[in-house]
């Protein structure tokens, strides 16, 4: 009789195709696949993200939006994971996505319109900032209950997989679905495993394997080998992955959409390791919990923009006056879009009350006249200019 | 202080009055004196279609059409088979839904329509309505089983904060989530205690975002769960009373036809007082009209709500302000119930109308305990009781 322990085993290995200073030490995957240009695409899309990152922090510090959630260290995972989907692919997000978002053709304008919750929101002001989604881009809307949208993701991949049963000409279809390892303590990422496993979904879960929930860091979120053990258990073919090696993110990725299709398609796990540099989100001063010299140790030894730029230097097709342009050019274009966002209305009041049903119910057309009601009684009390249309749109 | 203690004689007297005669409810022969809790007449309760030819009653039932007569777990594998006749789009799922269900629901629908569209899932009743929710959200028109209303908790959050508002947060990306049904077998069957008699309905009630619903009878089922899975672009629950699977048996036309959601149906009408009920407890109210009208020659409105929420607020605003009386029947908790919402509502908008206090008739406020069942939800006295109140108040 044997019980088989845990620590006896060994760690499942980490995928790795450049290292930290850049240098490629897996040869046979050696990016060729992609051209000069396209790796600059993703770079500056990681760059965009992270010069992103800064002015919204500091907008939510300045007070001019409620709410922020950078992403610091974890460019590389989303940007990478991104680049190897294809435009009709399904993404399913955490929150701290948007590389996902900008490496599949989000523009600054669409993001800050989200920020800002102004009238040209897709999610018409009724989301906290960085709950952003695409229905051109086939990105969900992001919602805040953690690993929800886990299952979910399984459900829309058994939905893509039986639109091709019913017409084979359908092009082929993944969903993306992404969240991290905190999120992954909760029912619905078993839930999800174990329903995409059963029914064979052609789907690939990206856990961001960050270090910390919050507060909370892994070793207290799980005992096991991360995230990449318990897919084995669920019967998936699952892989660990350097998060910060945008190159291993892509390779992984691209291999795990094939694999998710093969066959009668099958359910993929990818654990993409980083760390989480910044603090969880505006609300929170993550010193409070970890030493700053921890977090200043890890923005210098590694990072994923950083490793990329390092490859593209030591390939020649980057340099400091390159960097510098391209900083300006995206930090300009950010600005530009921010103050213009800024400027427009919120969306009518109206909307406060639409698409919570398909049609507006009876009793939310009272309330709705009530409500213009009270705000023409009480002009002094309310101010509606903000809103497009004022009190006008709840007629 | 006093008014509290008040109640609790009112309360006191009543459990009293129905103990004196309670010996016998366990007991299988009802004792001979006794004249209100009968068994329900299903073969004879105006109810039901015993023939085709009362269709034309029924709004929106088709008429001199082919039926047969089913009970009402055949008409809900009648309208899934129907819909999935209807549309490829259309996917069943759930616990033990493959080899026909634990209550013959989905019946020979796998090999009719093969796996890949009607198919067991693991027992995650999260998993089940999180997958439903994503499938709708790509164009699929999934219908759920969450084998017991009484195992939906774990489905909460994925009803109430994820498919509730779905819609609403995707706003302009146009995602929704037409065509996903959560059917659940919901209320008392005598011997089902804490886990096997609950109807959570209110609680659904309380987050917009679903359409609640729940059919008395077979024509009712099949008619509205074409609708739910065929014409709603709004999620819908949908409750099975499970005691009526086998009880409930009537004319069921054959070919596809809705009945309208968010609509009541006017089952009765009357002058003098308005009953609303939903499922099972309609036909003990029907009963106890029965009996009151024939005592004191008064006539009793009934309506069958249908739709919980959105609910017809029109009909029954109207029905009680030509009667100025009202009580509101369901089996789930009387406190925070369904009963409170329809009689605020009354209250609000037909106040100048009302000639008594509108009455809340729902379960007792405590759990289903198994050797109480009867006692627990309104029976044909406690309804006879509350109409003759109203009637005298
Ligand atoms: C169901 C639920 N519980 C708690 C929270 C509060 N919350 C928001 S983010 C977070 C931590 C998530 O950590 P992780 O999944 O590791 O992602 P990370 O923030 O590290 O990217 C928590 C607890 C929530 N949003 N939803």
């Amino acid at each position: 009789m044997k019980f088989q322990n845990p620590a006896e085993e060994s760690a499942m290995p980490t995928y790795r195709i450049m290292d930290a200073d850049g240098k490629i030490v897996d040869n046979t995957r050696d990016p060729q696949s992609a051209s000069d240009e396209e790796v600059i695409g993703w770079y500056k899309n990681m760059l965009t993200v992270s010069i992103l990152d800064l002015i919204m922090f500091d907008a939510q510090r300045q007070g001019r939006t409620s709410f922020y959630m950078v992403s610091a260290g974890e460019e590389g995972v989303a940007v990478g994971s991104a680049s190897a989907l294809t435009p009709d692919d399904v993404c399913f997000l955490q929150y701290r996505e948007q590389g996902v978002l900008i490496q599949r053709g989000f523009t600054l304008k669409e993001m800050m319109s989200q920020l800002f919750a102004n009238k040209d929101d897709y999610g018409k002001g009724r989301n906290m900032p960085v709950h952003y989604g695409s229905e051109k881009l086939n990105v969900h809307t992001i919602s805040s209950p953690l690993a929800t949208q886990i299952p979910q993701a399984s459900g829309a991949a058994y939905a893509l997989k039986m639109q091709r049963l019913i017409n084979p000409n359908t092009p082929e279809r993944v969903v993306a679905c992404y969240f991290g390892e905190g999120a992954a303590s909760e029912g619905d990422f078993h839930a999800a495993l174990n329903m995409a496993a059963t029914k064979s979904c052609p789907i690939v879960f990206v856990c961001r394997n960050n270090g910390f929930a919050i507060s909370t860091a892994s070793i207290e979120q799980y005992k096991g080998d991360g995230i990449a053990s318990r897919g084995l258990g669920y019967g998936i073919d699952t892989i660990r992955v350097d998060g910060n090696d945008i190159f291993a993110v892509r390779e992984v990725m691209r291999e795990a959409r094939k694999l998710a299709l093969q066959g009668d398609c099958r359910p993929v796990l990818v654990e993409a390791m980083s760390y989480r540099v910044s603090h969880h989100s505006t609300s929170d001063d993550s010193f409070a919990y970890r030493a700053k010299r921890e977090v200043e140790e890890w923005k210098r030894r590694d990072n994923p923009i950083t490793r990329l730029r390092k490859w593209m230097e030591n390939k020649g097709i980057w340099n400091e006056d390159k960097e510098k342009e391209a900083r300006a050019a995206i930090r300009k274009k950010v600005l530009q879009e921010f103050s213009a966002a800024e400027k427009v209305k919120k969306p009518p009041i109206r909307a406060m009350f639409e698409d919570v049903y398909e049609e507006i119910t009876p009793e939310a057309r009272a309330q709705m006249k009530e409500l213009k009601r009270l705000i023409e009684t009480y002009p002094k009390e309310y101010d509606v200019s903000q809103f497009e249309g004022g009190s006008k749109s709840l007629e | 202080m006093k008014a509290c203690r008040r109640l609790t004689s009112v309360y006191r007297r009543s459990i009293a009055s129905s103990t004196a005669k309670s010996r016998h409810y366990a007991t299988q022969a009802p004792p001979p004196q006794r004249r209100l809790n009968l068994p329900t007449d299903f073969k004879n309760t105006p109810l039901l279609h015993h023939s085709s030819k009362t269709f034309s009653n029924t709004p929106g039932l088709p008429h001199s059409v082919p039926s047969t007569r089913l009970n009402l777990y055949q008409a809900v594998n009648a309208g899934l088979r129907t819909a999935l006749e209807a549309s490829k789009d259309v996917l069943c799922f759930g616990e033990d839904v493959a080899f026909g269900g634990v209550f013959r629901c989905t019946m020979n629908l796998q090999s009719e329509f093969g796996e890949d569209r009607v198919f067991n899932t693991p027992i995650t009743e999260q998993g089940i309505v999180g997958a439903a929710i994503g499938m709708a959200a790509e164009g699929a028109r999934p219908v759920v089983e969450i084998q017991f209303a009484d195992y939906v908790y774990p489905a909460f959050d994925q009803i109430v904060n994820e498919a509730s508002k779905f819609r609403y947060r995707e706003g302009h990306t146009g995602a929704g989530l037409g065509g996903m049904v959560i059917r659940m077998p919901c209320g008392g069957v005598g011997h089902g205690a804490l886990y096997h008699s609950q109807s959570p309905e209110s609680l659904f009630c309380h987050v917009p975002g679903f359409k609640v619903v729940m059919p008395r009878s077979p024509t009712q089922a099949k008619g509205l769960l074409l609708s739910a899975i065929l014409d709603s672009e709004d999620p819908v629950i949908f409750m099975e009373p499970k005691i009526l699977y086998r009880a409930a048996v009537e004319e069921v036309p054959t070919e596809d036809y809705r009945l309208p959601l968010g609509k009541a149906e006017l089952l009765k009408p009357g002058a003098d007082l308005t009953i609303i009920s939903y499922g099972r407890p309609l036909y003990n109210c029907s009963a106890a009209i029965q009996a009151v009208e024939q005592e004191r020659g008064v006539s009793i409105e009934l309506i069958d709500l249908r739709t919980i929420y959105p609910w017809d607020r029109d009909a029954i605003i109207e029905s009680v302000s030509k009667t100025g009386r009202a009580i509101v029947v369901h089996e789930s908790m009387v406190n925070y119930g369904v009963g409170s919402e329809v009689s605020s509502v009354i209250q609000e908008s037909a106040f100048l109308s009302l000639k008594a206090p509108v009455k809340r008739l729902g379960g007792w406020t405590t759990h289903t305990g198994l050797a109480w069942e009867k006692y627990i939800f309104p029976d044909v006295t406690r309804i006879y009781d509350a109409i003759l109140e109203s009637l005298d108040y």
